[in-house]
């Protein structure tokens, strides 16, 4: 028996799926639609790009220049507005020579917020920081302490206004939701459908009108003759309005803890209180912490309504800034354009960390 | 020993969860009242100290002030109550369009993250952070300034084929004239709506009878458009448009939308679609990807898996979330009042600053929103029951 060798016929190479060219072919030029769109988007950006580099980058002015800047209008983008009114932009009316205070102040709150929001300083000493930080923060905006020149709130304004509105807002009200979103669940029915009313109410409405309700109506909920600062009573309506929100975030991570936990509970024999506090609670309040982020992202947008109850912060003072002033009028848009990029910087980055914790606190299920 | 019996229920005593309970009610009830009380008293001295005058008889005063668009007929010595209403519609106006384009431009951008095309992902992606990201007041404010500063003024108007006409004074579109054709055409499509519904509940009754498979979409399309079409034919098919002229200064014929009104639709409904496209994205990855599978090995097609499977699904997930949005739309359209659209809010600013009415003004603007909300909120808790799973 003789067998004749027949050697298989030597098969193409695999097509390559990894590397640069095949991720263009299969991501850019996948079909003949995908190809087309590829190509549309592409003479699109060919078309659309220089002309956008060149306003906002080739012919745009920079110096503080009126005159260049209006010889440039069309053509060029005036960046130079924001040199010129920089610092009315981001502090708002607050008196020219006392601005390194709310500079300072605000520089203290965010690295305090920053802090607070790493693992790592998770520690009783974080507690008594806040303490510390907050009221130093109201005594070097407000003054009259220290030898500090006092200013008066309704001066307050631009990017401090911004943050001290989202961060009192929220954590004012963080307490105040987690109280309602309990009474929501709660079994006693004057106290549930108290906490409903409350919530559906504040939700059924815009921020506007609560905003609008502090500034005309708070004043005559007051005795006669007494009327609170226009700025504390805006923070107590964004307060009861954050509030809100906050507890259904705060519901719904009530709602996700298991009966069995209640109930080995009250198997223990721990009261009400000490359920909530030792055994619901920390596992609920950990499960919503991208939520209570996502409404202080929200919260941190929402301030920008302030400007429409007189209140100049950072969407304000812009406004303030340039409508005041008719040589840099025409420039508003640039000037838009900055104040876009603080916002939008201050939220990319919150959600971002948002997504970061989200991962931290689904850690503990992973086993 | 003797055992104590646990106490019951009904023990009048502290001990009794039941007992404390009703304390902690009436407490609770008897502190709100009371704030409630206090507040009263302190608006009605207030309001006496002041001079301000109470109650909704200003409603029934002549208004005033003219209002830039309306909706339903209107002048300024029509009393109050009807320059609210023309707020409401102008509102309700804004809200609903801004509903139907944001679901639209949404779905389409959240549908777009799951592209093969790299570009188009990154676009979609870019496009959902940037506008989700900055406040929509700003975006409303830029998009005013945009469309009355950039633009032309109406003497040099952007001309789109001869029949819009883009200026700082708004855009200027044709629409065709008012007549028995069109009123007719309308009725039509509303019958065409009841005959199709019906049509379609009979096909699924009769597929899940005999298994036949019936048109669900086409089919009722078709009715709808035969029927307004019968009524346009009926009402003597006229074909004639009002289609715009400019006229140095102003414009004749065709109809106008305002940039106040252009400004508030176009930064709600890009605000908004960032939303609904992270949610119509979440909607879609929530359905596991072995339901695509096995849909694809019982023969489906893609439409017919996507459709019939995947949607479905999505919808659970999706609905619940797209309400809120849809709300949010709707109270987030109170801000025209930064740029001077009348919607209710800014009627009721305009009228609270004419009357002093401060809390009567408040109220009517709480009250319309609550009712949208409560209303849209019932409607779509009724759609998402049809929606849920059925669990057997």
């Amino acid at each position: 028996m003789s067998a004749v060798l027949e050697p298989i016929k030597p098969r193409t190479a695999p097509v390559k799926t990894e590397g640069l060219v095949p991720w263009v072919r299969t991501n850019l030029f996948g079909d003949w639609r995908s190809t087309v769109v590829t190509l549309a988007i592409i003479a699109l950006a060919v078309y659309l790009l220089p002309r956008l580099l060149s306003w906002a980058v080739f012919n745009a002015v920079v110096a503080p220049n009126a005159d260049a800047c209006q010889a440039a209008r069309g053509t060029g983008a005036c960046w130079g507005v924001i040199v010129e009114k920089f610092r009315l932009i981001i502090f708002g009316r607050y008196p020219y020579e006392q601005q390194w205070r709310p500079e300072v102040a605000t520089i203290m709150l965010v690295a305090l917020l920053i802090i607070s929001c790493i693992r790592r300083f998770w520690k009783p000493w974080l507690a008594a920081l806040w303490i510390v930080v907050v009221p130093a923060f109201f005594v070097l905006m407000g003054g009259g302490w220290f030898g500090l020149e006092a200013v008066s709130t309704d001066q307050w304004g631009g990017l401090p206004l911004t943050i001290m509105l989202a961060t009192f807002g929220i954590v004012l009200a963080y307490p105040i939701s987690i109280v309602v979103a309990l009474g929501r669940r709660s079994n006693l029915p004057a106290i549930r459908s108290l906490c409903v009313i409350y919530i559906e109410l504040i939700r059924g409405v815009p921020l506007i009108s609560v905003l609008f309700m502090a500034s005309f109506m708070f004043p005559l909920f007051m005795p006669v003759g007494k009327s609170p600062d226009v700025l504390l009573r805006v923070l107590v309506g964004i307060t009861l309005f954050s509030a809100a929100y906050l507890a259904e975030v705060v519901r719904g991570g009530l709602q996700a803890i298991p009966k069995g936990q209640i109930e080995a509970a009250q198997s223990l024999g721990l009261s009400y209180w000490q359920t909530q506090r030792k055994i619901v609670l920390p596992q609920a309040l950990a499960m919503v912490v991208p939520g209570i982020m996502n409404s202080f992202i929200a919260i941190f947008k929402d301030t920008s309504l302030v400007t429409i109850v007189s209140l100049y912060e950072l969407t304000g003072a812009m406004s303030l800034a340039l409508n005041s002033d008719a040589e840099w009028r025409p420039f508003k848009i640039e000037g838009y354009l900055f104040i876009t990029l603080i916002y939008f910087i201050f939220c990319f980055a919150m959600s971002r960390y948002s997504l970061w914790i989200e991962g931290q606190v689904g850690r503990s299920k992973t086993r | 020993m003797p055992e104590r019996a646990p106490p019951t229920r009904r023990d009048w005593s502290w001990r009794s969860q039941a007992f404390r309970g009703l304390v902690y009610q009436i407490i609770a009830v008897l502190a709100i009242a009371y704030g409630i009380w206090y507040l009263t008293q302190n608006t009605l001295a207030n309001m006496e100290a002041r001079g301000i005058q109470s109650g909704f008889g200003f409603l029934a005063g002549p208004a005033g002030f003219d209002i830039g668009e309306t909706v339903i007929p209107y002048d300024a010595l029509d009393p109050y109550w009807k320059a609210f209403l023309v707020g409401i519609f102008n509102t309700l106006r804004v809200a609903i369009v801004g509903v139907v384009l944001a679901t639209l431009l949404g779905t389409m951008l959240g549908i777009g993250r799951y592209s093969h095309n790299a570009i188009v992902r990154g676009l979609c992606y870019a496009y959902v952070e940037f506008f989700r990201n900055v406040p929509v007041l700003l975006q409303l404010l830029m998009w005013y300034l945009i469309l009355t500063d950039v633009l032309p003024p109406l003497i040099d108007a952007i001309s789109i084929g001869g029949v819009f006409f883009l200026s700082n004074n708004g855009l200027v579109f044709p629409v065709p004239v008012w007549g028995m054709g069109q009123l007719l055409a309308g009725v039509g499509a509303i019958v065409g709506i009841f005959i199709a519904w019906y049509y379609r509940r009979w096909a699924m009754r009769q597929f899940e009878l005999t298994g036949q498979v019936r048109s669900l979409v086409l089919a009722p399309i078709a009715i709808v458009i035969a029927a307004s079409l019968l009524g346009w034919i009926a009402g003597g098919a006229p074909t004639a448009w009002s289609t715009p002229e400019i006229d140095g200064f102003q414009t004749r014929g065709g109809a106008t939308a305002t940039p106040e009104f252009m400004a508030v639709l176009l930064g709600l409904v890009l605000y908004t679609s960032a939303f609904i496209a992270e949610i119509v994205r979440a909607g879609i990855a929530s359905v596991s990807h072995g339901q695509v599978e096995a849909a694809g090995s019982i023969g489906l097609s893609k439409t017919q898996s996507m459709r019939l499977v995947i949607l479905p699904q999505a919808l659970r997930v999706i609905i619940p979330p797209m309400t809120s949005q849809y709300l949010n739309l709707t109270k987030n359209s109170s801000l025209a009042v930064a740029i001077g659209y009348p919607d209710v809010v800014s009627i009721a600013n305009t009228a609270l600053n004419q009357t002093g009415r401060a809390v009567e003004c408040i109220a009517i603007i709480m009250a319309v929103y609550l009712t949208t909300s409560l209303s849209t909120s019932a409607f779509m808790n009724w759609y998402n029951r049809r929606a849920a799973i059925k669990e057997r």
